[in-house]
């Protein structure tokens, strides 16, 4: 549309130097000398969260809260970057004449949207982000800002995520109907997890939870940041191997797997946004779909955009043409920024070959969440 | 609406008999009346109302929503339905959630130009699974992947009866059933089967296996040809004339030609089957009678259909389900020969006198729709269900060709870890075509073994199906039984099998040995002129 393009141009024509430009590496501040969630090793990297797309070992520094340095230590190590620096929600951290803030960004524990100003100017970068409430992370805070860079994972008008309240009782639903097989809920293994877990217990369900190994870091991890979890067994720690009546959490790629065989007669089930197409549910074998998400639905995503009324609208990751029409319809200059190498299919764990190491689920499948 | 939806929701993605009878019964238990009733309609196909076209559903959306996110929208998820279910932007301040009941009673009553405004109101009231539900129920397509059998079965699981109570009451209940939940809830007595033509569950037979035959005594039975058609009972009491299936589920719209030869007081248990001049012809044809929506003049001149009677349960009022069968053949016998009604004649009797006598007999069938022989034992009632030691089927030896292995797919359940669905081919010059599909006929432990096969030779993945290294060399070969073979334009190699199951596996067998389709085109029934 010209008269988006228009405004882009001016809009980098205007600028000495853009605050924040697209690199192949990611989003870089030549001021400040920084990347935000680069997808390779960089000098000084700012982290929003622990998913693996967005937080990789190898930077020379890093900056993020202390919950996403605790969750990057869990899962690459406690070598994963030369130097860290925990910023507070709120707190700001300045590189040269840029400062940076974080503030809650609501997708999973420690998430945080990159608040980026010089002279007057801001750049929120959301990461990933949701609205709703969630018990195991603080809540997004809207930032007014010159440019608000937003996910689409979810940005289609068809993504409209129930609530969650829904969803896990259709699920105690399921265990009433079925109790003499085991429940298998394929959730992603930092995150949403620890969030059906935390569900679960406010809805009232109160005997133990068995882990997969993949899990057991993780849910420790959440426990010492103080989201109560409850009882929690990992499931190689069963004597009986009786798992009828049980709930197990495992993650996705465990779904159909031969490590799924020590479960006995199961009902699969899947906690995604992506559930909520039926043909994706069918295509992975599932049998009780719950459509859970930590990324905003569509109508968080246009509801944000309408509260902040950002100058501009840059959309990543995810379905970025709906939302960036929609931000023009509603008179918000809008365009789609290409940032190679995150994930736009799923919640922050693709499950790619080149990740198979940090789920040990094939055969022996007790490992640790330390693959690498 | 809504807690029918979750069921319909639940039942789409429940692949096992037993969770989906679960799921059903957990149903009717727990929801009021009418909404069960009505669902229980909706199942067996009991709701009749003007349906609406997919076009007005699709004109309501549009008014509300920006044409290009419909149509991103529509790209992605590519269904109508489901899309417009999904993205109906509601608006706020709508009702409380129609119930199911509320939805039926007003479709019965309903305007057509009062309809577009009435689903809007709905549709702004419902969640997505209940949108969806709405939007399929009001165009005609629910389907729920349950039989009428299944739905029934799970209503009889509330009280424990036998399923076979309510099929004998069916024919006696309408919508919303409330007379049949208040027996089964322990609120009333059980209803009265006081229609007419209802349906007596069927009498089934056992396969008979190699250990039976010493404690059998030939002198106790009767043995006819089992026809190869669709097994049937023929109803005509009081002027209502039915034809139900052996679930009990009335097939006779597809079958008029029959349904008008039926004018005797009577209930006739027979085969189902394409008839010129008293010859029978194959499955094949008798299936161009079926899953049919309307029933052209054409089609029943091509396709003649006519019933070979079995056994005789009723006549002229008088039930004879408790004489032995000597007594019911006979009077079948009588019944034919006296009053020679149209489109229906007599199974003939095999006449033996030891079991080598009757295997004799089997390998020289009259006509090539016989599938086997009957044996009856002649003292036995017309019992339900498959009673032990009365009846026995002596089937064909089933037909079988060594195919490979091609694609493999994940199971359900207790399978759901083990690639235990598979597509085998056979060779068409040099390339393998498939020609179909089975997922049972193993052992557990030979499961075990293709399960470690199919991994260890994935050459390509299609979302969940993996292919698998098919060359002449290399492969797994399944020596597979079946039933029949047709012609099919919906598949690659023109053939599609009936009933296919592994016979044995074939570790031994290089795949270029398997069988071509040459092999499977000469099994093929000739051609015959209709």
């Amino acid at each position: 549309m010209p008269g988006m393009d228009l405004r882009w141009s001016y809009y980098s024509a205007h600028m000495a130097t853009a605050l924040l430009e697209p690199k192949p590496g990611g989003l870089y501040c030549a001021d400040g000398d920084f990347f935000v969630d680069p997808v390779r090793p960089v000098k000084r990297a700012v982290i929003t969260h622990g998913h693996s797309d967005h937080a990789r070992a190898g930077h020379t520094a890093v900056l993020a809260t202390a919950e996403t340095l605790a969750i990057m230590n869990v899962r690459c190590g406690p070598n994963f970057a030369g130097s860290t620096q925990a910023a507070r929600y709120g707190e700001t951290v300045s590189f040269g004449a840029t400062k940076v803030t974080l503030r809650p960004a609501g997708h999973i524990l420690g998430s945080a949207q990159a608040v980026v100003e010089r002279g007057g100017e801001r750049i929120v970068v959301s990461g990933d982000y949701k609205r709703r409430r969630d018990p195991t992370c603080a809540r997004f805070e809207p930032v007014e800002a010159d440019v608000f860079i937003t996910e689409a994972t979810f940005g289609l008008p068809v993504f409209c995520h129930p609530p969650d309240t829904q969803e896990i009782a259709k699920l105690m639903h399921s265990v009433a109907v079925f109790p003499e097989r085991a429940h298998l809920v394929g959730a992603y293994s930092l995150g949403k997890a620890q969030r059906v877990i935390a569900l679960l217990r406010e809805a009232g369900y109160d005997a133990p939870i068995y882990l997969h190994g993949a899990m057991v870091a993780l849910c420790a991890l959440y426990e010492r940041f103080g989201v109560k979890l409850g009882a929690l067994v990992p499931v190689d720690e069963v004597k009986d191997k009786n798992f009828a009546g049980r709930i197990v959490v495992a993650p996705p790629s465990a779904l159909g797997d031969r490590w799924t065989r020590r479960l006995g007669d199961h009902v699969n089930s899947f906690a995604s946004g992506w559930m909520r197409i039926r043909a994706r549910a069918r295509q992975q074998g599932v049998e009780l779909p719950l459509i859970i998400s930590d990324h905003a639905d569509w109508e968080e995503l246009t509801a944000t955009v309408n509260e902040l009324r950002p100058r501009e609208l840059w959309v990543t990751h995810g379905q970025e043409d709906a939302l960036v029409h929609y931000a023009k319809s509603i008179g918000v200059p809008a365009r789609p920024l290409s940032l190679k190498g995150y994930d736009d299919t799923g919640e922050g764990e693709p499950e790619m070959p080149s990740q198979a190491g940090l789920f040990p689920v094939n055969g022996n499948g007790n490992g640790s969440t330390n693959g690498r | 609406m809504n807690r029918f939806a979750e069921l319909l929701t639940a039942l789409a993605f429940q692949p096992q008999r037993n969770g989906k009878l679960r799921l059903l019964t957990d149903y009717f238990r727990t929801v009021r009346d009418p909404d069960r009733g009505y669902a229980l309609a909706g199942i067996t196909g009991g709701l009749r109302f003007v349906h609406a076209k997919p076009a007005l559903i699709r004109g309501l959306v549009e008014a509300r929503i920006d044409p290009v996110l419909f149509d991103l929208s529509y790209d992605y998820v590519g269904d109508l339905a489901e899309t417009v279910a999904l993205i109906w932007p509601r608006r706020h301040g709508a009702n409380i959630p129609p119930s199911l009941g509320e939805i039926v009673e007003t479709l019965a009553t309903l305007g057509k130009a009062e309809l577009p405004r009435r689903l809007e109101v709905w549709l702004d009231a419902l969640d997505a699974d209940g949108r969806l539900a709405l939007i399929k129920l009001i165009t005609g397509g629910l389907r729920v992947g349950v039989s009428a059998r299944l739905a029934k079965t799970a209503v009889a699981a509330i009280k424990d009866v036998d399923p076979n109570e309510i099929e004998e009451l069916w024919p006696a209940l309408t919508p919303p059933y409330l007379d049949l939940f208040a027996w089964l809830d322990g609120r009333a007595e059980k209803p009265t089967a006081k229609a007419r033509a209802v349906f007596r569950p069927v009498m089934l037979a056992h396969a008979i296996e190699e250990e039976d035959w010493p404690r059998l005594d030939p002198a106790d039975f009767i043995a006819e040809w089992k026809w190869d058609g669709i097994r049937v009972q023929a109803v005509s009491e009081g002027g209502v004339q039915r034809l139900y299936s052996r679930t009990g589920e009335d097939v006779g719209s597809a079958f008029p030609d029959v349904i008008d030869a039926l004018t005797d007081e009577v209930v006739v248990d027979g085969e189902l089957l394409v008839m010129r001049n008293g010859e029978a012809a194959s499955f094949n044809e008798l299936q161009q009678r079926l899953n049919r929506k309307g029933v052209t003049a054409k089609m029943l001149e091509g396709y003649p259909a006519g019933i070979r009677a079995y056994d005789l349960l009723m006549l002229d009022g008088e039930d004879l389900r408790g004489r032995p069968f000597i007594e019911r053949r006979a009077r079948l016998e009588k019944f034919i020969t006296e009053r020679k009604p149209a489109r229906l004649d007599l199974s003939p009797v095999v006449p033996f006198a030891t079991w080598a006598d009757l295997a004799a007999h089997r390998g020289r069938p009259p006509s090539p729709a016989v599938e086997g022989i009957m044996l009856k034992r002649k003292v036995s009632p017309y019992l339900p269900g498959r009673v032990k030691g009365e009846w026995w089927k002596w089937k064909h030896d089933p037909h079988l060709v060594d195919a490979v292995l091609m694609y493999a797919q994940r199971g359900h359940g207790k399978r759901s870890s083990y690639y235990s669905d598979y597509t085998f081919g056979v060779w068409k010059g040099e390339e393998l075509v498939p020609v179909g599909k089975a997922y049972f006929g193993f052992t557990d432990e030979e499961l075990v073994r293709i399960d470690r096969f199919v991994r260890a030779h994935t050459t390509n993945k299609f979302g969940p199906v993996l292919e698998v290294t098919h060359d002449r060399k290399t492969g797994l070969v399944f020596e597979v039984a079946f039933e029949g073979l047709a012609r099919s334009s919906r598949h690659k190699s023109g053939v599609a099998m009936r009933f296919p199951r592994i016979n044995r596996l074939r570790w031994d067998k290089p795949p270029g040995e398997a069988d071509t389709i040459e092999t499977l085109e000469r099994m093929l029934p000739s051609p015959q002129i209709g």
